[in-house]
């Protein structure tokens, strides 16, 4: 069948009771419950913390065929997963479905234990690496699923996401499982990914290298929700989860579409007293915060709150009082930990709080202004974030289609060019955002407004952006480069890239 | 006919530039080029076209190019070629 953006999908698909086929943002009415943990009783008097991940994944009673998941917050510093799967394919059990909130680099260590079949199929947000190639190769024994941080949250919720057992790297952890992010040698921030998972896994298993007297305060996961506890000699390298802070880009083309990014906003209309924003982490984004703070300190704007993947820039602000209040579901650089921990208006949240579309209404909801980074765009304003342009998978869905669902001003930018590869196209190779929650689409050549978008190009036709129709732009870029041969694919998908709400709005299929 | 007298080169493989390396070739032997690129599906075919043309232009028909791409568009590429050439075809120890 084909979909609302035009792409070919199959009409049935492994992992899937039923394909249902992306026909808009909002198409889509759930039905029915919300999943939930199995029932569990503790004894006042029994103990939670066992000597060995050995023998917690006994207790969890993890067999073949059932699905594990983790956390991504560690990020490059990871040891948790890599760990847990190597303690589990020494105990000889096979075919599990790993279900992470993401994968990095670092987790390219489990390869083997893809090869041996320990782990036979993957639903997370996005890989790299080697492990990007791998799932891209179809070596799972059925294509990987690929959902949004909201679409993970409500998968989970409703149930389409079972998790049997969750790993919880646990930075601060006492005897009964209480958990934060904050303290700890390996504190990596907010716990937000994994606060779902430990709400409706059938039993969870917090792994810390920080345990500490009865009970850890703050208080993130809650003791209600761990089953046990095992104490790691490290469970993190802090060099990776966290970098110092983030010095603002020089590459005077991140600048310059940061430059417009910052403009397009303070013309939109929406740049007003107790707005909201979210920023990415791309160097175009960060570097767009400084030209934001300028403009808000200028014209006396205060926003109502920012939403992150939280950097230091915005903590900056949010302790300028630009901001009441950051939600923060994940931080990358160490300011944004120490002020999570230390100031009471930055608060942590749930990817489901974050992003989940089928609930009472997510603060993606509330976002007015999103600017987000792009891998490829195409003239239908449709992005990829997945996959390369050999359709490699190398990259991560992230909140991406979530806040461009959700806010009023969507904007995407991304080099016209990377290398002599043009970065707007016919099509992308891959859709993970669709064109019709795009508003905005920003490159050092100019940018271009979504056509359906009228009252955001009256507001900026009378600016002295470089307002351009989107076949312009990619003519632009043509010129330069030349149009690319299309790079061919078998028919055997590899991966189903799943819309927040778990329709199907792409799948990748293995190059050729 | 110009002929190339011994191996020259010109270019980085710096992000966006190229790296052309010419040397001679037995006469009658055409043109032989040997591409690294990280767009050989996209750009590929294009790529050898354009240094089989500019080659061709500067009345060189017999040579053996290595060309190390790193994302360099066509006028970089043109720019390098021509470069090599022309210290490939100068006499030894000039240019």
């Amino acid at each position: 069948m084909i979909n609302k953006v035009g792409r070919l999908i199959p009409d049935t698909l492994p992992g899937y009771a039923e394909v249902r086929p992306y026909s808009g943002p909002f198409a889509f009415q759930p039905s029915g419950r919300m999943a939930g943990a199995r029932l569990r009783a503790q004894n006042p008097a029994a103990n939670k913390v066992l000597a060995s991940l050995e023998q917690a994944i006994d207790a969890t009673g993890l067999k073949d065929g059932m699905t594990i998941s983790f956390h991504h917050h560690f990020r490059n510093g990871d040891f948790v997963l890599n760990r847990v799967v190597e303690t589990i394919a020494r105990k000889g059990i096979k075919g599990l479905t790993l279900a992470p909130s993401s994968l990095n680099d670092i987790n390219d260590a489990i390869l083997p234990h893809i090869e041996s079949g320990v782990v036979t199929a993957i639903e997370t947000s996005g890989a790299r690496g080697k492990l990007g190639k791998t799932i891209s190769a179809g070596k799972l024994a059925r294509p990987a699923i690929i959902r949004s941080h909201g679409g993970r949250a409500r998968a989970i919720e409703c149930g389409e996401l079972k998790i049997d057992v969750a790993f919880i790297g646990a930075p601060c952890c006492d005897k009964a499982g209480n958990i934060n992010g904050v303290d700890g040698p390996s504190a990596c921030g907010s716990m937000g990914y994994a606060m779902v998972d430990a709400a409706y896994a059938d039993k969870v298993v917090a792994i810390t290298d920080h345990l500490v007297p009865h009970p850890a305060f703050p208080i993130s996961i809650p003791q209600t929700q761990v089953d046990f506890v095992v104490e790691l000699d490290s469970i993190g390298d802090p060099a990776g989860i966290a970098s110092g802070a983030l010095r603002i880009s020089r590459n005077p083309r991140e600048l310059l579409i940061a430059e417009y990014a910052a403009a397009v906003i303070e013309h939109s209309g929406y740049f007003n007293e107790g707005y909201s924003l979210q920023l990415g982490s791309g160097g175009a984004s960060l570097a767009a915060a400084q030209f934001i703070r300028e403009k808000m300190k200028a014209r006396n704007i205060q926003g109502s709150f920012g939403v992150g993947g939280v950097t230091a820039p915005f903590v900056d602000m949010l302790n300028e009082g630009l901001f009441s209040v950051l939600f923060d579901t994940q931080d990358f650089d160490l300011p944004s930990i120490e002020s999570l921990k230390n100031n009471p208006r930055h608060l942590e949240m749930s990817a489901s709080y974050y992003a989940n579309p089928h609930s009472g209404g997510p603060i993606v909801n509330n976002l007015d202004v999103v600017i987000l980074s792009a891998t490829e765009v195409d003239v239908d304003f449709n992005v990829n974030v997945i996959t390369d342009s050999n359709g490699i998978i190398m990259g991560a869905s992230g909140g991406h289609s979530d806040t461009a669902a959700g806010a009023k001003l969507a904007i995407v930018v991304a080099p016209l060019l990377r290398g002599r590869l043009p970065m707007v196209l016919d099509r992308v190779n891959t859709i993970v955002t669709p064109g019709e929650t795009v508003d905005v689409i920003i490159t050092e050549r100019g940018l271009a407004v979504n056509p359906k978008r009228t009252d955001l190009l009256d507001r900026l036709k009378d600016t002295r952006l470089p307002v351009l129709d989107i076949r312009e732009l990619q003519d632009i870029a043509y010129k330069m480069s030349g149009k690319p041969e299309s790079v061919e694919t078998s028919d055997e998908v590899v991966a189903v890239i799943e819309y927040r709400d778990g329709s199907i709005i792409d799948v990748v299929r293995k190059p050729l | 006919m110009k002929s190339i007298t011994h191996v020259a080169q010109a270019g980085t493989v710096e992000s966006s530039d190229i790296l052309i390396n010419l040397a001679p070739a037995q006469p009658q032997s055409g043109i032989q080029i040997e591409l690294a690129t990280p767009t050989p599906k996209q750009y590929g075919a294009q790529i050898r076209e354009l240094i089989r043309q500019t080659l061709t232009a500067h009345g060189i028909a017999d040579a053996v190019v290595q060309a190390t791409d790193k994302g360099a568009l066509d006028y970089t590429i043109k720019a390098r070629l021509i470069t090599a050439i022309e210290r490939a075809c100068a006499p030894e120890g000039g240019n």
